[in-house]
């Protein structure tokens, strides 16, 4: 009786993907070292990585990356299935159902900072709301929401304009 | 395509910081919500423009609040060190713990506070 051998031929595109995580993933680690002036307020750097992909594949390779890098990144760091992976994939599905309508704004007038800063508003939005209804019900967030939506920004915009950068320097 | 700075990425960003704007004007108004906890559960919550006293019994005896014009204090507490007595004349969106007796007073909507956070 031969045994039966399955093989799954990964694509020349999954294998891109694959190390697109990989590198998003590891920054994600790298940000876990840095110290964080309050908790829940981080530079989402993996989110770079995230940025690229969907400007350069499309959303699906973007979906792809950036929920393999929070579970990969969570049970690196172990902390899957807990509040804050929760935390996470809220804030990651958040973005890319906002990233997926974001992707039609037409290139010529919404660039790759418009799309950070919208994704971060939505990452950070979910993330309370999720934290408010589930992890702290007796405590209303509302009022933190401009301390929160002001990193949002700031981060959004920065990271923003290191993928402008980065996807110029690719085509020159 | 060379991707700049485009005209809808001033926008978006602009938007952002006035919805941020907004938000943060909004804060945190006292909207006259009162509430009164005794160990953990809701014992009164009250509209703070009526003025009263509100008393608590708690495990050490009995605490009062004082609605006073539209302003909020722990009047009075058996709690050894007094330190929501102390705390005097809550503002908007502050709140007064007196934990040995375990009785909590907000007022509003919380802001940020590093007992809740």
């Amino acid at each position: 009786m031969t045994a039966s051998v399955i093989e799954i031929i990964p694509s020349a595109l999954d294998r891109r993907l694959a190390a697109l995580a990989a590198v998003a993933v590891g920054l994600t680690l790298v940000e876990a070292a840095i110290p964080l002036p309050l908790p829940g307020i981080k530079p989402g750097l993996a989110n770079i990585v995230t940025l690229i992909v969907l400007w350069r594949w499309g959303w699906r390779a973007a979906a792809w990356v950036s929920v393999l890098r929070i579970i990969a990144g969570a049970l690196a760091l172990g902390t899957f299935l807990t509040p804050s992976f929760v935390l996470s994939l809220s804030g990651g599905v958040a973005s890319l159902l906002v990233l997926a309508w974001a992707v039609y704004l037409p290139r010529r007038w919404f660039g790759p900072v418009s799309l950070s800063v919208l994704a971060g508003f939505a990452h950070i939005a979910a993330q309370l709301a999720v934290a408010n209804l589930w992890l702290m019900p007796h405590i209303s967030l509302v009022g933190l929401l401009p301390v929160f939506l002001s990193a949002a920004w700031l981060t959004g915009v920065v990271n923003g304009l290191v993928v402008m950068r980065l996807l110029q320097q690719e085509v020159s | 395509m060379s991707a700049g700075l485009r005209v809808g990425d001033y926008g978006v960003a602009l938007l952002g910081l006035a919805l941020i704007g907004v938000l943060a004007l909004q804060r945190p108004t006292g909207d006259g919500r009162l509430v009164v906890r005794q160990a953990g559960q809701v014992f009164k919550a009250v509209d703070a423009r009526l003025n009263q006293e509100i008393r608590v019994p708690g495990p050490l005896g009995i605490t009062v609040v004082e609605v006073r014009d539209g302003r909020v204090r722990v009047a009075s507490d058996p709690s050894p060190r007094q330190l929501c007595v102390r705390q005097g004349w809550l503002g908007a969106g502050e709140a007064a713990l007196c934990l040995p007796n375990r009785v909590s007073v907000e007022w509003g909507r919380l802001a940020y506070d590093s007992l809740g956070y």
